[in-house]
C-alpha cells in the first residue's frame, strides 16, 4: 500500500495543466498567517526559494505533467503532520502570487485527519515508554 | 436605523464608475495589457465594476512616473506636505458616508464599522502624520570642538506598497500616510479583492496630489504585484498578507537590496483571568464584548482574537454568557446600520472558512454554535455569509494554530498564570493577543511575557494612530501606526563636518 500526504483533485489537476501551459513547470508552498494564509500558493519553478526551513511533503504525480512539489514550512508542518492534504479549486479571487488567480479560482486545501494505518506509515504513532 | 441603497440604485450615496483603468501620473490610462476583471460584491455576490488588470510594463510606467515625480516632491517641505495630507484628511470627513458605503460595498463589512472604525481611522492616520512629520527633527552630534555630525531624514524615492483586502482603505492609508509625510512617491497595487474602494477616495483627492505621487496599478499578485514587489528601481516594498508571500518579497528584496516591511497575520490569544468573573458589572460586560470581538470585521483581521483562552475556575459561566452575547450579533445587509457582522470578502476565503469548520469537527472540536454558511434570502443568497461559529478543543488542534480569517473562535482553558502564557505563546505568530484582568499585576506580567507585538489590556480591537502596530515571530517586520514608521521610509544623510581651520596633520 502506498501512503500520500498530498492529493489533487481531478479539476484542480486540469488547472495545474492549463497552468503550466502558460508558465512552465510548478511547485506549490503552503502558506499561513493573515488574509490569504492558509492557502497552498502555486508557482512556476524557480520563481520560490525553497530552504532549510522546509519540508518537501509530497511529490505529486499529475498525468501530463513533471512531478510537482510541494512544500510547507518545518515550523507549520509540526502543527499539520497529522492531516493529509488534498489540492482542491475553488472559485473565488484569491491572492498573493498564486499563478491561478487571474483565471478567477483558488487553490484551496481540504484536510483530514491521517487514519492509524497512515499514521503508522509516517511514523506519527506515539511511542509508549 | 438606516439601510443604505446598494450603490448605483436611485437614492445611493455612492455610485461607482463601470470601469477603473490604471492611475498612472497623474491621470488614469488603459492598462498594457487591454484586459480587465470583473469586480464582485460580496454583499451579493455579483458583478459592479471591471478594473484594470496591469502588469510589468503598467508597473514600470508607474514607477516611471514616480521618480519623475520625485524630483519636486522629495523636495517639498514638511509644512506643504503636512497641509496636504490634512486636506485629504478633511475631504474624507466630508464624505465619510460616501466613502464608508463604497467600502462596505466592495468589501462585504458591515457599514456601522466603516462608519465609525475605517474611515475616521484613516482620516485621523492622516493628521497624525501631517503632526509627525512636522515635529520631527534631526538631529547634531557635537563630536569635538571643531567636528559636528549632522543627520537629516531623507525619502527614499519611490516606495512599492502591496495592500490587503480586509480593510482596503484603511490599510492603504497605514502605507499611504507616512510614506506621503516623509516625502516618497508611491506606486501601490490595491487588492484583486478589493480593488475599487480606493479609487472612489482618489476620485476625492487627486487634486490635492502633484502627479506621479501616488500611482495606483490594480491586477493579480502574479502579473502586477511580483513585478512590483521585485522591480530594480523602487527603492522599498511593504506587504501586508501571508507568510510564503511575503518570504518571496523578501527574497525580491534581497536581489535588490532593499528595505522590506511586513504585516503577516497571527493566531491571536485572548486571554480571560478568572477575577475577570469576580462581579457581574460592567467590567465583566466589557470582558464578554471582548470575548465576542472574534466576529469584528467577519474575523478579517489579522489580530482576531481568534483563541480564547478562559481560566478553568470560571470557564463554564464565562463561556456560556460569551455564546449568549454571540448569539445577540446580528447578522443582515451589510448596508444596514444594525448590522454587526457582514459577508466574507471573497468565494474563496468562504469555502476556507467552511473548510475550517469541517476541520474542527474532524479533529475532535466541539461546535458550540454556528457552524454553517448563512443564508440570508433575497438578494444576499448570493452573498458570502457564515454564521459566527465557536468551537471548544485543545490548542494542538489545526483551528487552534492557523489563522482561519473568519468568524470562528476556538476556546480551551487554562488552570493557572503559567499554562496561560505557555498556550498564548505556543503558536508561530505574534502579532496581537488580549488580556483581561482586573489585577494590574496580572495584567502587567502577562502582557510583557507574550511573544506579541500589540497586547490589548482591557480592551481588544482599537487601532489608534500613535500606538505602534507590528508583529514578533513569524508576523512580521516593522511597526505602523505609529510615527515610528517614518524610519521606514526615510534614511538618514549624516554631514560629518570639520570645522577645524587647520590639516588633521596625516599627510
Amino acid at each position: 500500500m502506498v501512503f500520500s500526504r498530498v492529493e489533487i483533485t481531478d479539476a484542480a489537476a486540469d488547472m495545474l495543466r492549463k497552468m503550466t501551459g502558460v508558465h512552465g513547470p510548478l511547485m506549490f508552498h503552503q502558506s499561513g498567517g493573515c488574509c490569504d494564509g492558509s492557502s497552498p500558493m502555486c508557482f512556476p519553478v524557480g520563481m520560490f526559494r525553497i530552504g532549510s526551513s522546509d519540508v518537501l511533503l509530497q511529490t505529486l504525480e499529475v498525468e501530463g505533467l513533471a512531478p510537482i512539489e510541494f512544500y510547507m514550512s518545518a515550523s507549520q508542518f509540526e502543527y499539520w503532520k497529522y492531516t493529509h492534504l488534498t489540492i482542491d479549486v475553488v472559485q473565488g479571487r484569491g491572492s498573493g502570487f498564486s499563478v491561478e488567480a487571474p483565471e478567477g479560482v483558488r487553490f484551496m486545501i481540504r484536510s483530514r485527519m491521517l487514519n492509524d494505518a497512515e499514521l503508522d506509515y509516517f511514523g506519527l504513532v506515539p511511542q509508549v515508554h | 436605523m438606516t439601510v443604505y441603497a446598494n450603490p448605483g440604485t436611485p437614492g445611493s450615496v455612492v455610485t461607482y464608475k463601470s470601469r477603473y483603468d490604471n492611475y498612472i501620473g497623474g491621470k488614469y490610462v488603459a492598462p498594457n495589457s487591454g484586459q480587465y476583471f470583473e469586480n464582485i460584491t460580496p454583499v451579493t455576490g455579483q458583478v459592479f465594476c471591471e478594473v484594470a488588470r496591469g502588469n510589468s510594463k503598467d508597473i514600470d510606467a508607474a514607477v516611471e512616473a514616480g521618480w519623475k515625480a520625485f524630483a519636486s516632491w522629495g523636495k517639498t517641505s514638511v509644512t506643504e506636505r503636512a497641509i496636504i495630507l490634512n486636506k485629504i484628511a478633511d475631504r474624507m470627513e466630508e464624505n465619510l458616508e460616501l466613502l464608508s458605503v463604497a467600502e462596505t460595498w466592495d468589501n462585504g463589512k458591515p457599514v456601522r464599522e466603516t462608519m465609525a472604525a475605517d474611515i475616521p481611522l484613516a482620516i485621523d492616520h492622516f493628521r497624525y502624520f501631517a503632526g509627525a512629520i512636522r515635529a520631527q527633527e534631526g538631529s547634531l552630534g557635537e563630536l569635538n570642538e571643531d567636528t559636528v555630525a549632522y543627520h537629516f531624514h531623507e525619502p527614499l524615492g519611490v516606495v512599492g506598497q502591496i495592500i490587503p483586502w480586509n480593510f482596503p482603505i484603511l490599510m492603504a492609508v497605514w502605507k499611504l500616510a507616512p510614506a506621503l509625510a516623509a516625502g516618497n512617491c508611491i506606486v501601490l497595487k490595491p487588492a484583486e479583492q478589493t480593488p475599487a474602494s480606493i479609487h472612489v477616495l482618489l476620485g476625492l483627492i487627486e487634486d490635492l496630489l502633484p502627479a506621479g505621487v501616488l500611482n495606483i496599478v490594480n491586477g493579480f499578485g502574479i502579473e502586477a504585484g511580483a513585478p512590483l514587489a521585485s522591480h530594480n528601481n523602487i527603492r522599498k516594498i511593504a506587504f501586508t498578507g501571508e507568510t510564503t508571500t511575503g518570504r518571496l518579497i523578501m527574497q525580491y528584496a534581497s536581489e535588490n537590496l532593499i528595505p522590506v516591511t511586513l504585516e503577516l497575520g497571527g493566531k491571536s490569544p485572548n486571554i480571560f483571568f478568572e477575577d475577570v468573573a469576580a462581579q457581574k458589572d460592567s467590567y465583566y460586560e466589557k470582558a464578554q464584548e471582548g470575548f465576542a470581538f472574534f466576529a469584528l470585521n467577519q474575523g478579517e483581521v489579522c489580530t482576531c482574537p481568534s483563541r480564547a483562552l478562559i481560566q478553568a475556575s470560571i470557564y463554564e459561566g464565562f463561556l456560556a454568557d460569551g455564546i449568549e452575547r454571540v448569539k445577540k450579533i446580528v447578522q443582515g445587509n451589510p448596508l444596514d446600520t444594525n448590522t454587526m457582522i457582514g459577508a466574507q470578502a471573497s468565494n474563496d476565503q468562504l469555502e476556507k472558512i467552511l473548510s475550517y469548520i469541517d476541520i474542527g469537527k474532524a479533529e475532535g472540536a466541539k461546535l458550540l454554535i454556528g457552524g454553517e454558511r448563512a443564508d440570508l434570502g433575497g438578494e444576499l443568497s448570493g452573498g458570502y455569509y457564515v454564521q459566527p461559529t465557536i468551537f471548544e478543543g485543545k490548542n494542538s488542534m489545526r483551528i487552534f494554530q492557523e489563522e482561519i480569517f473568519g468568524p470562528v473562535l476556538s476556546v480551551t482553558s487554562f488552570k493557572d498564570y503559567d499554562e496561560a502564557i505557555d498556550i498564548a505563546n505556543d503558536t508561530l505568530y505574534g502579532l496581537g493577543a488580549g488580556v483581561w484582568s482586573r489585577s494590574g499585576s496580572t495584567m502587567y506580567r502577562a502582557g510583557r511575557a507574550i511573544q506579541a507585538g500589540r497586547v490589548w489590556t482591557n480592551t481588544y480591537h482599537q487601532y489608534p494612530a500613535h500606538a505602534a502596530f507590528g508583529g514578533y515571530k513569524q508576523s512580521g517586520i516593522g511597526r505602523e501606526n505609529h510615527k515610528m514608521m517614518l524610519d521606514h521610509y526615510q534614511q538618514t544623510k549624516n554631514l560629518l563636518v570639520s570645522y577645524a581651520e587647520g590639516p588633521m596633520g596625516f599627510f
